[in-house]
Formats: structure tokens, sequence, C-alpha cells
């Protein structure tokens, strides 16, 4: 099991006037699973993304991350699983702008300890993956939105992780962008990594395998996704 | 996270935005080029009282008549000529003293051939260029028998020799000093500058005898044993104390001065450039609190754009945490920016004061001295400022949890 997550909760707040931003929760992630998380505005599946990603820690619970329980583990051990285990898609992307796309590309190997020309090589192999090969020296505001967001997967595979966590990843897209952006996603899950993603939008979620509902900072449901909506022209649409 | 990786991203992120980067560097350039110039000006000043210690005899001292009041009315210090040939010779017998030599001086028109030339006539004998460790270039100096004998004899000093004569070897010429023809004896070797921007080169020497009877002294009908000043040397710069006390106590009782003030006073090379040098420190301290004062505020103004940069940057911030930073290399990166910009800001500090320096040296004629490891210190405090100013605010950035930092705008 990649990730087993036993009664964990995010409290925010007095003790005696608490505000769970996720209620105890329990779930097991499998490797290669592709997972949506679903859910409106406000109803936990950031909160839960955030600690299934070890950004954040639960109030309370046990995370357990490739068998290894990680509540408990100092900042520096926390950085290093993200740094080689865990790959990040934001909506906003986060790429720097006074870094060429090669640049953000490499960030992560620059925090492994990779020597230059190493993780320039990784970090051309995975900008060529995602089909940038000719940006490498370009600025991130010079790019569309779709080749931004393509220039963060190339970051979040950079290092070879096992899990890709992507935050509403075709948010701040245009639909025919958002779809190649999925499609990426897609081919990552397929390669054998473990996709978990979080998103309001039903048709995105329906190109998961696995679909996790919220509201109100519980799940409400947990199943595989509708196959009626799997379709990427439908989900499109 | 390799140490050039940070250094490279402190640079983007200092090259980022410019207008500010120099800005913030403003303070610290302020600060260090104050620092530079001041310390330069210092260790000039510094180095050339010691020098002149040095090349005046850190053993020699001076008795000068002193400020006399009689009936009411005061007199400046040298007004009176209280000092006399036989209180040298007194002088010279005490058994701290190795030498002393008399002294009488003005400033008169010396004429050599078709050339002129208003220069310091001094009227003295061999032991002053003795006490003085001054020696003669070329030529001779005074014989016994020429200072006994008032002959009309001359030791010229360099810059004397070179406004008399160019080119010409003065030996053996003729130069008139208040229309009395002196022969030119022995050219004095270069001795420099003295404190203040005296030329010492630009003398007449002749014996005192000859200048008591036949120049100076001759318009002294009074005293015609009077003169101007006693040079003497002390056995041993050691005994200088000792010397000086033996002086005063030789003079009081020789003038008789009972329980009246000394109507002379005795100076030391030392003592006299030690005032000097105490005014050059205090000018210095006050202008080095000033420079540090200036750093202080550079330093404040790095650590307040710091805060800034960290608030503006939280977002980065939290991408570095999420894809692998970990505190520490948030903290040291903040750190690296800080120390990166008050190091720059020492640079160009250090240039412009070296600058400032060279200016003071070249428009007012101080004498100014940059040394190495004045600059080193210079921007070693640079340095120190950018740490302690920057270690607050990479502090407060190491602290921002991931998901804190990602999520704020």
């Amino acid at each position: 099991m990649l990730i087993s997550a036993q009664d964990i909760s995010r409290r925010y707040g007095a003790a005696d006037l608490p505000f769970f931003a996720l209620r105890p929760t329990s779930l097991e992630i499998e490797a290669g699973a592709f997972v949506a998380v679903v859910g409106a505005s406000g109803s936990g599946k950031s909160t839960l993304m955030a600690l299934l990603g070890l950004l954040d820690r639960p109030s309370s619970g046990r995370l357990l991350f490739e068998g290894r329980e990680t509540t408990a583990l100092r900042p520096d051990a926390t950085a290093r699983i993200r740094n080689r285990r865990i790959g990040f898609i934001f909506q906003q992307y986060h790429l720097l702008a006074r870094m060429t796309v090669l640049r953000n590309v490499e960030l992560p190997l620059v925090y492994a300890g990779e020597s230059p020309r190493n993780r320039r090589r990784r970090a051309e192999a995975a900008l060529e993956s995602v089909g940038l090969t000719a940006k490498f020296h370009a600025m991130p505001a010079n790019l569309s939105g779709g080749e931004q967001q393509r220039v963060a997967i190339a970051r979040a595979i950079a290092a070879d992780p096992v899990l890709l966590l992507a935050d509403e990843p075709t948010g701040a897209l245009d639909s025919t962008s958002g779809e190649g952006v999925l499609g990426l996603i897609e081919a990552l899950n397929a390669q054998g990594r473990t996709v978990v993603m979080v998103t309001h939008d039903s048709g995105v979620a329906a190109r998961a395998r696995r679909v996790i509902r919220m509201r109100d900072g519980e799940i409400v449901s947990d199943g595989p996704a509708d196959p009626e909506t799997r379709h990427p022209e439908r989900a499109a649409s | 996270m390799r140490p050039w990786d940070a250094l490279h991203a402190a640079a983007l992120a200092l090259v980022e935005n410019p207008v500010r980067t120099l800005l913030t560097l403003l303070g610290v350039i302020i600060g260090v080029a104050c620092v530079v110039s001041m310390a330069a000006i210092g260790a000039g000043a510094q180095q050339r009282i010691s020098e002149e210690i040095g090349a005046f005899g850190a053993n020699v001292l001076v008795v000068n008549p002193g400020a006399t009041r009689k009936d009411g009315v005061s007199s400046a210090t040298g007004d009176q000529k209280s000092l006399t040939l036989a209180d040298a010779e007194a002088i010279a017998g005490l058994a701290t003293i190795a030498a002393a030599a008399a002294s009488d001086f003005g400033k008169v028109q010396v004429v050599a051939k078709n050339r002129n030339w208003s220069t310091t006539v001094n009227g003295t004998n061999v032991r002053h260029f003795a006490i003085r460790q001054w020696t003669i270039g070329s030529g001779r100096a005074f014989s016994p028998e020429e200072e006994v004998s008032a002959a009309k004899v001359a030791v010229i000093g360099a810059t004397a020799a070179e406004h008399l004569f160019g080119a010409d070897d003065p030996i053996g010429q003729v130069v008139r000093i208040l229309n009395t023809p002196f022969t030119v004896i022995g050219v004095m070797k270069p001795k420099g500058m003295a404190f203040g921007g005296q030329d010492q080169d630009d003398v007449v020497f002749v014996p005192i005898a000859a200048a008591a009877v036949r120049l100076i002294g001759g318009a002294n009908t009074v005293n015609h044993d009077a003169v101007a000043y006693i040079l003497a040397s002390a056995r041993s710069s050691d005994w200088m104390g000792y010397a000086v006390d033996d002086v005063t106590r030789l003079l009081r009782q020789r003038h008789d001065r009972g329980t009246r003030d000394d109507d002379f006073t005795v100076t030391t090379a030392s003592s006299a450039l030690a005032a000097q040098e105490s005014s050059t420190r205090t000018v210095a301290l006050l202008l080095g609190s000033v420079a540090l004062f200036s750093l202080l505020v550079g330093g404040i103004s790095i650590m307040n754009i710091m805060l800034v940069c960290v608030t503006e940057r939280t977002p980065e911030i939290g991408l570095r945490l999420a894809i692998g930073a970990r505190p520490r290399d948030v903290a040291f990166q903040f750190l690296l920016e800080a120390t990166a910009l008050s190091a720059l800001g020492g640079l160009v500090g250090v240039i412009l004061g070296s600058v400032a320096a060279v200016i003071v040296t070249r428009v007012l004629g101080w004498p100014v001295l940059v040394r190495p490891e004045m600059v080193a210190a210079a921007l070693g405090l640079a340095a120190a400022f950018g740490v302690g100013f920057g270690w607050y605010p990479a502090w407060r950035a190491s602290l921002l949890q991931p998901v804190d930092a990602l999520r704020a705008r």
C-alpha cells in the first residue's frame, strides 16, 4: 500500500471551539492508482491533499507513506520524502518567473543535491516527455497557460516520484489545454505512477479510476468512477 | 542544496528587482565608504606621525623660551629670548643628556650669483646635526675652529641648494646672507617634510657665533648670547622622562625662577606629535562612529527589505518547501541574499571610499593610506551586518509551513 491514512483529521481553532477542515478519515491508496478527490469549495479536499502530500500534519491519526509512519517525522525527513517520492502539480503552476523553464524543472533536483550535469539531463528528459523540447530556455511569462502547466508537470516528474498530487490541474486552463494536461496525467499514471487529483469538476474526476467525494470535511463516497462519464469527449463537454 | 546553487538563487533574486536592490545597498555603501575613507585618512596621518617621530629622533627634546609675565603684561611663547648659549652648555653637561646644541634662526633673503631665495638661516653647531641624525650629503660640516671664530661658512639644505644653484655643485660657491658673503662647505642629505608640511631641507646652516655676530644676533643689542631654542638628545629614548626633568630643574635653577612659572618649555618630539595624534584620533573616532551608525542604518534597511521579501515571496517559499527544500535551505537562501546584499554594498563602498580618500589626498594634501587589512575588515563588517540583520527574516521564512505558504497571496 502506498498510502494508508488511519483516522486522520485536521482541526483549527481553540480546543473548546474547534473547526474541522477534515474530520477523522481513513483511506488507503494502492500504488499505481488514479484517484480523483471531488467536492465543492470548503469540502476538505485540498486539506486532504495537503496531508497526503506531507505539506501539513494531521491533528490526529496516523499516516503511513510506503509503510512508514510520517506524522512524527522531523521537517527535514518529510522534506526528503516530498523531494524524492512525491511530485506536486498546482492549479496556478507556481513557476518561478525569474528562472528559465529548464531551471524551474531542475529545482527539485537542486534540493536533491544532483550534479548540474545530471539534473540538466533529467530536466531535459522531463520536458521532452511533456512535449516542450523547444522551450528549454523560455521564460515562464512567455508561455501559454497550458504550456506553463506542462512545465509544472515536468518539474513534478523530474525527480521520478512514485506519487503525483495534482490540485485542480486544469482549473486555470481552457478546455483544449485542459484536455492536453489530463492526457499527460493519464499517460503518467499508465506508466505506473500513482496519481491523486483534486478537482471540483465531476467531468475531470471521471477520468480517474477511483473517485472520492467529500462534503463538509468528510468522505461521503469512495468508489470506481462512473464508466458513463469516463470518455474524454464527454468529460470535456 | 549546493552552495553554488544557493548563491545563484540569491543572485537571481537580487537581480529581479534592481532598483530595490540598489536602494537597499545605499546604506551599506555609504557606511562602508565612510569607514574606508576615514580609516585611510586616519592611517595616513598615523603613519606620517610615526615617520616624523622617527625622522626627528625619538630621544630628541627641544627647549624653547616660554611665555613670561612682567608687570601684568603677558608675552607670547618665544617672544622673550630667555635661553642662552651658557644654558645649552649646562644642559650638555647633564648625565642624562648625550648632546645639546643652541640654535638661532631667522627668515632672510639669500643670494647666489643671479639667483635669490628666501629661506631659514639657522645658526648652530655640528652637534645639531648629530642630535637630529642628519648627515652631510656632500662636502663637510663646520670645524671647531670655524665655530669658535664665527667663520663665514655655510652648510645648506637640499631644497635651498636646488633653488640657489640648480644643477651646479654648491660646494665652494659663495652665498650672500644679509650682504655678508658665506662660502658653502657642505650640503645636507634630504630630510623631507616636517609635520605641518614644513620643508626641513629649505635651510642654510651657519656657525652660531657667525649668526650671532653677523646676522640674526646682530639685531639683538641686549643679549648677544641669547638663542632661539636649544636642541638636546637624551642618552636613550628610555631616559626621556628623566632628561626632561633634569633639564627643567637645571633651567629653573639657572634662571632663578623660585616659585614663579617656568620661562621656558621643554618639548619632546613624541609629546608634540602625540597632541597631533590625539586630535587626529578624536576626529577619526567621531567620523568612525558616524560611519558605524550609517552601517547600522544600512543593516536595518536590509532587514526591512528582507522581511518584505519574505512576505512577498511566501508562495515561492511554499513551492520550494513542497518540492523538497528543508527549512534550513530556505533560511540559508534568505540569509545568503542578505549577506550578498551587504557584501556587494561593502565592495562598492570600499571602491567609493578609496576614491574619496584619493580625492582627499589630491585636494587637501592630507596623507591617506588604504591598507588591505582595512579593506578586508570593512568588507567583513558589512558581511557581518548582513548576517546579523538577515538572520531574523531568514528565521521567519524557515518557520513557514508549506501548506500555509503555498496558499498565501
